[in-house]
């Protein structure tokens, strides 16, 4: 393992401690229980709390701020977070308007966010984010949420910051969800600080295909060939399984899993783009980087949104967190 | 009756629990490797890690828990995993043992007590987990061995009986997922490709009962 780190046991909290001191303008980091809310409490709207394992970021610290998240709660690398995190988080940032927990459809992710949720003594609402189309929609547990959760966080985030209600971002929460799709394919395995080695083997010829965001082996392991060709895989379920109309606008999100480089990316982006043009889609909106990560996993996903006019109203509302920021 | 034939004067008192929980934590510390590894083939490799974790938070309870009676000892252990371990382990773990808390109330330290609020927290695994046996996961393990106390109960069989089944149905029920389509947890995005492999929850699970059994019999 060849990593930054001083200790395996430390890495969660010192780099919890470097992105609080980075973006001290913008967010404040409770230690223990660990989540991160934004520094200055906003008053009378919904309060928005995501979370998950560590692992992924910018996702879900580096998007708490204004427009987008009030608090996040990280858990250890690719571990849900736990029910007091959530709880106490919840508590800090509640302003009387109630608060809607997004929670991506991971079992852990669904269970404790299920505990906090039943702990939490004022009105509440979940969001669950099931983007990842590798899975069949009758999947025994649901269809993965994937890198689909920024889109869903930062246009409820915009409607709760223009002072929609519980049950309105909620509705648009699941709006969003069904409008999304996603799909990845992973170049490499990652390696899990705690467990030293990659956690899964592959080869320099092969890619694992419809892959989730935990460095879980994906649905299928195929052979390497161009990026177009990868694309088409990608790109074909989503567009089957959207089934978008002609001239439908949407959103383009290409997302790399943290060690791809914004060069391929962009390739990516482009075959994808075209792709969808192809059939008719007009793309109005895009967003290419490292979002959704899984530490050093090297490959990317294609996600697609498709819009309407409130949602890209909030789509290009002002938002100010550490990973986006964009009208301030 | 039942109650000395099965537990022994030692059991009817929380200071059981800090042994037993040195001796789990012995147990999968040196099982540590096969665990990750059967869990970086059909999971992500963090059970092991949540589940040291937790059992490291529990060891450090040891002088509390011995303060309290069965409920409130199984309250704390519940509600120490759930905030500690993290993940679906955790919460399920962490339900567990809050719900055989609350069946401890109701219940006698005897054989039929144990098995009620063993079933108790079977139970909240499954509501919590909405999953079943067959479905690749620790439920696997654990609810073969609450049909097999659930039938020594009911016949009154002798303390080294009860716990020789308590083993061989635990690891008859981890050794059952091997063969098994995954349907619940990370190994069900896999499809036919989590077959072949023992889900790491039923074996740590099936560890854990066969040191209580172990324990037990020392007693």
């Amino acid at each position: 393992m060849k990593k930054l780190i001083n200790s395996v046991e430390s890495v969660l909290e010192e780099s919890l401690n470097g992105f609080a001191r980075a973006h001290s303008n913008i967010i404040q980091f409770n230690h223990q229980p660990n989540y991160v809310s934004r520094k200055n409490k906003s008053e009378n709207k919904v309060a928005l709390i995501s979370g998950g394992g560590a692992g992924h970021e910018p996702l879900h610290t580096g998007l708490v701020g204004k427009g987008m998240l009030d608090a996040a709660c990280p858990g250890q690398v690719f571990t849900s977070p736990t029910p007091d995190q959530m709880l106490m988080a919840a508590q800090a940032v509640e302003n009387g308007a109630g608060v809607l927990f997004i929670v991506k459809n991971y079992a852990g992710d669904v269970m404790n966010f299920e505990i906090a949720a039943e702990m939490l003594d004022c009105p509440h609402e979940t969001v669950l984010v099931n983007d990842d189309v590798s899975l069949p929609k009758d999947h025994s547990t649901g269809r993965r949420g994937v890198a689909g959760t920024l889109i869903v966080e930062k246009i409820v985030g915009a409607a709760a910051e223009a002072g929609a209600d519980l049950a309105t971002c909620k509705q648009l929460g699941d709006k969003v969800v069904n409008s999304t799709a996603s799909m990845g394919v992973a170049l490499t395995s990652c390696t899990v600080p705690a467990l030293g080695q990659p956690t899964f083997d592959i080869s320099d010829n092969e890619v694992e295909m419809g892959v989730g965001i935990h460095g879980e082996r994906g649905r299928e392991v195929m052979s390497l060939t161009t990026a177009d060709e990868l694309v088409q895989i990608l790109a074909k379920a989503i567009d089957e399984d959207l089934k978008p109309a002609k001239e439908q606008c949407a959103l383009l999100h290409i997302n790399g899993f943290g060690a791809t480089p914004l060069m391929e990316l962009y390739l990516v982006y482009d075959s994808a783009a075209q792709f969808f043009e192809e059939r008719g889609i007009k793309i109005v909106r895009s967003l290419v980087g490292n979002y959704t990560t899984s530490l050093d996993m090297a490959g990317c996903s294609i996600t697609l949104t498709l819009m309407d006019d409130e949602m890209l109203q909030y789509w290009d509302a002002p938002v100010h967190t550490a990973a986006l920021r964009w009208g301030i | 009756m039942l109650c000395n034939k099965f537990t022994g004067q030692n059991m009817t008192d929380t200071t059981f629990l800090p042994p037993l929980i040195a001796a789990i934590q012995a147990e999968i510390l040196n099982n540590e490797e096969e665990i990750s590894a059967l869990d970086r083939a059909i999971g992500d490799g963090d059970h092991v890690t949540n589940l040291i974790r937790g059992l490291e938070a529990l060891s450090k309870l040891n002088d509390e828990l011995v303060q309290l009676d069965w409920s409130a000892a199984f309250m704390k252990i519940g509600m120490t995993l759930m905030s500690t371990m993290g993940g679906a382990s955790g919460s399920l773990l962490g339900s567990m043992f809050v719900s055989m808390g609350k069946e401890a109330k109701e219940q006698d330290i005897d054989l039929a007590g144990i098995t009620a609020i063993y079933a108790a927290g079977v139970e909240s695994i499954k509501a919590r987990g909405k999953a079943d046996i067959g479905e690749k996961t620790m439920l696997d393990t654990l609810i073969p061995v609450m049909q097999s106390l659930q039938s020594d109960a009911e016949q009154n069989s002798d303390k080294a009986t009860v716990l020789a089944n308590i083993k061989a149905a635990a690891t008859q029920g981890m050794q059952s997922t091997k063969d098994m389509l995954a349907t619940k947890g990370r190994a069900s995005f896999l499809g036919e490709r989590a077959r072949g492999h023992i889900d790491a929850g039923a074996r740590t699970s099936q560890l854990i009962l066969c040191v209580i059994a172990d324990q037990l019999s020392e007693n």
